[in-house]
Parts: C-alpha cells; sequence; structure tokens
C-alpha cells in the first residue's frame, strides 16, 4: 500500500443474504412501488381534470405535493441523505430553500408582465 | 450467491487531517455540493419556465375544442401525443410516461449496484451497472425520437428556436432548453456509468477494496432521474 493510511486486510465472505442486505434491498423495492404508484396516480389525475372540471389551482397543488413527495423519496432512500450525519443533511436542504424564494419572485414577476403586455 | 474475498477495510474515509467531516469522506460531501449547485441551474431553467409561461395568456376553454395558436401557451396534452410505432393514434402523454418509468427503473439499478458494492459483490455491480447503462440509453433514445417528433411539426410547419407551429416562440426554446440541458446530463450520466462499468470489471476498485465510486456516480444519477421528476411535472403535466 504506497497510501499513508492504516490499511488492515480482511477476508470477508461475499453473500447476498445477510439480513441487512435484505432489509436494504427491501427498501429500494417498496420506494420504487412508491413512484411508480405516485407516477400512475398523476396520470389519472392529468386525464380526469378535464372531465371532472377541476379547478386549475387544486390541479396544480396535486401535482406540485406529489412531485415533492417524489423528490423525498429518491433524496431520501435511493441517494441515501435520510442515512447520512444531520449536519450533511442541513447543509443539502437548506440552500435549497433559496429556490422557493426565486420560484415566488418570479411567479410574481411573470403575472406582472402579463398585465403590461396583454392588458 | 456466496464467494469469498480479500479486502482492505476501508480506511479512505479519513481525510488528510486525520479526521472524517460529517461522517462523509471528502469525494462523496464534493459530490454532493456539485448537486446543490446543479440544483440551482436547474431550478433557474424551470422557474424561468414559469415566469415565461405565466407571462403569456393561458387557454381558457374546453380541451376538446384546443386549437394550436401562437397568443396563448398550448396545453401539453396536445403537443405530446405520439408513440412509436403507432403513428396516427392518439396517445397524450403515454410516450413520456414511458420515459419517466425508464429512468426511475434506472435509479433502481443504480441503487442495486451500490448495495452490491457495500458487499464487494463483483459480479452484481457489474449486473446491476450493465442495466442502469442500458436504462440511459433507452431513456436518451427515447429523448431523440421525442425531439424529431417535436421538430417535425405539423403540416411541414417545422420547429425551431425562431417559430414553431404549437404556440409562442418561447414554448419552443424552453422545450429544447430544459429537456436538451436534462438530456446533456444523461449523456454524462452515462459516459461516467461505462466508465465506473469498465472501472469495476478491471478489478480496480477489487483492489482498492471498496466501491465508493460507485455510489459517488449513483448520486449523480439518482440527481438526474430527479431533476427529470421535475421537469415531467412542470413541463407535461401542469
Amino acid at each position: 500500500m504506497s497510501s499513508s493510511h492504516s490499511a488492515i486486510i480482511e477476508s470477508v465472505v461475499i453473500s447476498d443474504q445477510t439480513p441487512e442486505s435484505i432489509a436494504q434491498r427491501k427498501t429500494i423495492w417498496v420506494t420504487f412501488y412508491i413512484l411508480l404508484a405516485i407516477t400512475a396516480f398523476e396520470f389519472v389525475i392529468a386525464f380526469l381534470k378535464g372531465p371532472m372540471g377541476m379547478p386549475k389551482l387544486l390541479v396544480i397543488t396535486i401535482f406540485v405535493t406529489l412531485t415533492l413527495v417524489k423528490a423525498f423519496y429518491i433524496v431520501a432512500e435511493f441517494m441515501h441523505l435520510k442515512h447520512e450525519a444531520k449536519g450533511l443533511i442541513m447543509s443539502i436542504v437548506v440552500p435549497i430553500t433559496f429556490i422557493v424564494w426565486l420560484l415566488v419572485a418570479l411567479l410574481t414577476e411573470g403575472g406582472a408582465m402579463i398585465t403590461r403586455w396583454f392588458h | 450467491m456466496s464467494a469469498t474475498a480479500t479486502v482492505i477495510s476501508p480506511s479512505n474515509d479519513i481525510w488528510n487531517g486525520g479526521v472524517e467531516p460529517l461522517n462523509a469522506s471528502y469525494g462523496k460531501l464534493m459530490m454532493w455540493f456539485f448537486l446543490v449547485s446543479d440544483a440551482f441551474t436547474f431550478s433557474a431553467l424551470l422557474i424561468t419556465y414559469g415566469l415565461i409561461r405565466y407571462s403569456f395568456p393561458a387557454y381558457n376553454g374546453e380541451v376538446e375544442a384546443f386549437a394550436f395558436s401562437g397568443s396563448y401557451w398550448p396545453i401539453p396534452e396536445k403537443v405530446f401525443t405520439h408513440f412509436p410505432f403507432l403513428h396516427g393514434i392518439d396517445l397524450p402523454l403515454a410516450f413520456v410516461g414511458l420515459m419517466t418509468f425508464i429512468l426511475i427503473m434506472s435509479s433502481v439499478t443504480m441503487v442495486l449496484a451500490v448495495e452490491a458494492g457495500h458487499r464487494n459483490d463483483k459480479f452484481a455491480v457489474q449486473k446491476w451497472m450493465l442495466w442502469t447503462i442500458f436504462g440511459g440509453i433507452c431513456f436518451l433514445s427515447s429523448q431523440a425520437w421525442e425531439w424529431s417528433i417535436f421538430i417535425e411539426g405539423i403540416d411541414g410547419w417545422h420547429a425551431n428556436l425562431k417559430d414553431n407551429p404549437y404556440g409562442p416562440p418561447a414554448f419552443a426554446d424552453l422545450f429544447f432548453f430544459v429537456t436538451g440541458f436534462h438530456g446533456t446530463h444523461v449523456l454524462s450520466g452515462v459516459v461516467l456509468n461505462i466508465l465506473i462499468y469498465y472501472n469495476t470489471v478491471m478489478g480496480v476498485y477489487e483492489r482498492r477494496g471498496h466501491y465508493e465510486m460507485v455510489e459517488k456516480v449513483g448520486l449523480y444519477w439518482h440527481f438526474v432521474d430527479l431533476v427529470w421528476v421535475f421537469v415531467f411535472t412542470f413541463f407535461y403535466l401542469v
């Protein structure tokens, strides 16, 4: 080893049947089915919103909420962030909240532009 | 499956200062910070879409009576209606639904490769990396097809950056920029995945004693999937 770090050489058994490995794979597949079910539900809404005469604001609220739920599962389970140190979780999640600020600011701006151009 | 392997227990997590900030290796932490900056870039693009979309009038009539016009924003289920080999059949959003499924599925195979890496199971890492690369290529091919249909336009009226048959020019501009920027990320991801697969086959990580590179590239790959979830909602559903 050219590395300056200490290294311990050991022999391990490779097995995909350890309780830990089985539990991890179960979590992965459960997450997959949740994502699949939410996406399928979004499709149902996309096709029912017209015939059912759902208000636009309600439809947008449903889609945005479901998207955030999907984002949570991808980041928390697939990217494993839920199981990282609290400091790491905070350094990722806190800066992301600034996006909400940009979103609110620019959508307000978009609303102001339509009033100027078309009225 | 059961076999034995010689493993150098991972001391890679310790940084040069002799400690391990935030219980993460340097490379993994930097990948996370890169992804935060990339999230800002994608948010800027998607929020720009929102800004421009809401600065145009919305179509307020019946969905059945919808006709393309440059004076209001088109409704997505009338633009994206094609499906390969099913020409002339109106299947709104079906193809983009398939693309979403492909990308989520490839995220699953990626996380299975990461899980196999934790067990130092070289064969399983190879298998799941190959499936992930396959999924990525399927997605890119689908996007190429989606773009060609979009550019083809309606009755000889092609879509480009200046003009398109669906709605205001900004609609096509944003379609090309947002899905194109995401597609470029997928392409980079596939290239990275191929490199990781190659290194796994060559035994690089086996000799190193850990498969953390699979995990780091996995983070990038899941991020690309995450971005698509948002593109899918804001571009195709809302």
